[in-house]
């Protein structure tokens, strides 16, 4: 055994990399389920030594999946970049845990070993981290994208507006979209969830979409989160697509499962690059990850749900996202149990993915099988919002209709600008002012002045 | 304070134009809130009473077969996925037991995360989708019901039973306003390892606010007659149809 250390008069073994991790990871139920937690506190903790002492350099020579069987392990390896690695080489996980909270250390010598770090380094790193260094270090980390705005720029948080309809019903995702534009919201994306998966349903969504951002000159982008082969079949067709969606995960099996490869995305990337939609960057993939994912597909390899997950973010900076999202809470109890485990995941994902160098936002939620509630989301969304996070849903009221799950509201953004002074993406925050919807200090308008968009409203009521 | 755009509030049941305390939500939204959470809550621990379904399913003129998981508790259920997905054996061997001759489609029912959901519209949908099926002469084996099922547990019942298709009716997790929603699962060929892609999907069956059964059925009876035809299902099957010529066209040939 090369993992091996004694405590009092009981040896622990671990007898891989892979279960080394597994076992130094924070409680949750998905660990639980696949078989491959700890079995005792004491084993955890002791797990954590024993990985704190490990050499980064191991993660590059033990691999947890053969690359001959597996391309996001050969992505991984082929991307790894060794004149970025030589700075932190040397370091030990513990070591590179100091490494990133020391003063000496700059946030630009962070940044510039994003591509010398592999995501199982992250992920280690971050399984010796308290929830603080998870919010300090990510902080440090800033990653900036654009395509009609500018997302990511320090001190500031956009949002996703999320209107979805249980029928995809045109007029009452209308209503939910001015809804959410008149509570400032939509500047990372106004994204649908659609109902149903059919090109012409999507279509329809997609050119409701483009009229509502056209017609109001709102500096955003649209997306309707159809699988991606949906969306390359429509951009073919000539739909007005802003960006491509596609959910995705840290192992070939697990994608496979969700219907895609990694030459599948490249292609969509391509072919939506073409239509050149972007006005101030090229930025144009919208991501979904989450905990679980990989198990759930049973194509997790042994490996524990939050590696996986770090896994799945080497496969989103291939391709350069405008926004990848972990929605971190929506797989139900049998992946994260409760509001703690949620808590925790969801920072130790906006951790991995912004060290990695991705535009990382989350989808702050629980189900109602979960035993979690509005006041954990409240407690994550403002330790996010503290740790930088670069967006978070909007959805009316925090009630999804149709997905069936709790998320954060308009209001809740607002909340988040009032009491930690974040701000929208530039571009969105003066069309907010422009349009007399906030007052030009961050806030809603207290104008008795209608805002502009009144006359939208008016239009959709007929009149 | 309250939001002038009040009116929009017809065209859906998101909470839509709360009005505001300063940044927060009145205190009228943030109280039904709670209580909307603490309903659904409840929904995902509310008992389905699987015997008096089968007598349903009877009256319907369908045999019913009434099957086992594993999972012993609803707290079980909701930890272990796994459990839910596969028959014990002696349900296994009454299944094959029951086999006789080859079908077009297994069909199957379980409460899964609301039991509200099954017990509000799983009958009357059922009644949809038999009437559906019998018109277009697809044979279905008896309707297997089985409390606290996962969606996957459609392979293996549709393996053992040699069906060309396995459908498979599921209560929903329970969102705020909707905690009685129905989902539709359909995979050809079923058999242990199927995967999510290898599925066609509808889901929010809950009448009057979501899918009706007869344009539930109607869009089932349109990937089944696809599937069934171009022998696969799932991304690959894409779901092109009209849906509103379809479903008037279908719900006139049903009448």
């Amino acid at each position: 055994m090369k993992y091996t250390r004694t405590f009092k008069t009981n040896n622990y073994n671990f007898k891989d990399i892979k279960t080394l991790l597994a076992k130094a990871s924070p409680l949750r139920s998905a660990d639980e389920l696949a078989g491959i937690a700890s079995v005792s506190e004491i084993e955890r903790a002791v797990a954590q030594w024993v990985l704190a002492d490990l050499p980064l350099t191991e993660f590059l020579e033990e691999l947890l999946i053969p690359p001959e069987d597996d391309e996001v392990s050969r992505l991984i390896l082929e991307s790894h970049d060794q004149t970025a690695f030589a700075q932190i080489s040397s370091l030990t996980v513990g070591g590179f845990r100091e490494w990133l909270l020391n003063d000496a250390t700059s946030d630009a010598d962070i940044a510039g070993v994003r591509w010398g770090l592999t995501p199982e380094m992250t992920a280690a790193v971050s399984k010796i981290m308290r929830n603080q260094d998870l919010i300090a270090v990510a902080k440090r980390c800033a990653v900036t994208t654009r395509f009609r705005n500018t997302i990511g720029l320090p001190g500031r948080i956009s949002t996703r507006l999320q209107p979805n309809h249980p029928t995809d019903d045109p007029k009452g995702i209308a209503a939910s979209v001015l809804d959410g534009l008149l509570y400032g919201n939509g500047d990372a994306v106004i994204g649908i969830n659609p109902a149903t998966d059919s090109p012409k349903n999507v279509a329809n969504l997609l050119r409701l979409l483009d009229d509502i951002i056209g017609q109001h000159q709102i500096p955003t982008q649209s997306c309707v989160l159809a699988h991606v082969t949906t969306t390359l079949e429509l951009m073919r067709s000539g739909a007005p697509v802003d960006l491509v969606f596609q959910s995705i995960a840290g192992t070939e099996a697990a994608n496979k499962s969700f219907g895609i490869n990694l030459a599948l995305l490249a292609e969509a990337k391509e072919t939506a690059l073409a239509l050149g939609r972007g006005t101030v960057g090229n930025n144009l993939m919208y991501f979904e990850t989450g905990q679980g994912s990989a198990l759930s597909a049973n194509a997790h390899h042994g490996i524990d749900a939050q590696t996986c997950e770090a896994r799945a973010y080497a496969v989103a900076r291939a391709f350069s996202p405008l926004l990848v999202n972990t929605v971190v809470g929506f797989i139900g109890p049998e992946y994260l149990f409760d509001g703690k485990q949620i808590i925790r995941a969801g920072l130790e994902d906006h951790f991995c993915g912004k060290l990695l160098g991705l535009p990382m936002g989350c989808d702050v939620c629980y189900t109602n099988h979960a035993e979690a509630d509005q006041n954990d989301m409240d407690n994550l969304m403002t330790l996010l919002a503290v740790a930088g996070c670069t967006f978070i849903m909007g959805i009316p009221g925090g009630d999804d209709i149709m997905l069936a799950y709790q998320t954060t509201s308009f209001h809740d953004a607002l909340y988040l600008r009032r009491v930690l002074g974040l701000r929208p993406a530039p571009e969105f925050e003066d069309w907010l002012d422009r349009m007399g919807i906030f007052d030009g200090n961050n806030a809603l308008s207290q104008s008795i002045e209608p805002p502009k968009l009144s006359g939208a409203i008016r239009q959709l009521m007929g009149n | 304070m309250g939001d002038p755009w009040m009116e929009l509030r017809q065209f859906t049941q998101a909470r839509i134009a709360l009005g505001r305390a300063g940044h927060a939500v009145p205190t009228q939204a943030l109280l039904d809130f709670q209580l909307a959470h603490a309903e659904a809550r409840d929904a995902v621990h509310f008992p389905w009473d699987i015997d008096a379904f089968a007598g349903q399913v009877h009256d319907l003129g369908e045999e019913a077969v009434i099957l086992s998981t594993s999972v012993s508790s609803r707290s079980e259920y909701l930890r272990r996925p796994d459990l839910g997905r596969a028959l014990t054996e002696a349900s296994r061997t009454r299944l094959n037991n029951l086999q006789a001759s080859a079908v077009d489609v297994a069909l199957i029912v379980t409460n899964g995360l609301s039991s509200t959901a099954v017990e509000r519209h799983g009958i009357p949908l059922l009644q949809a989708i038999v009437k559906g099926f019998r018109s277009r002469q697809i044979s279905i084996a008896p309707v297997a019901l089985v409390a606290n099922g996962r969606v996957a547990l459609a392979d293996e019942i549709g393996s053992v039973l040699a069906a060309k298709l396995a459908i498979i009716v599921v209560g929903e997790r329970p969102g705020l306003s909707a905690a009685d929603s129905l989902g539709l699962y359909l995979t050809f060929a079923p058999r242990p390892g199927n995967t999510d892609a290898e599925r066609n999907c509808i889901s929010n069956i809950r009448p009057p606010e979501g899918f009706g059964y007869a344009e539930a059925t109607a869009k089932l009876l349109y990937l089944t007659g696809e599937a069934l035809r171009r022998g696969k299902s799932g991304v690959t099957l894409k779901d092109d149809m009209d849906t509103e010529n379809l479903v008037l066209q279908t719900i006139i040939e049903l009448d």
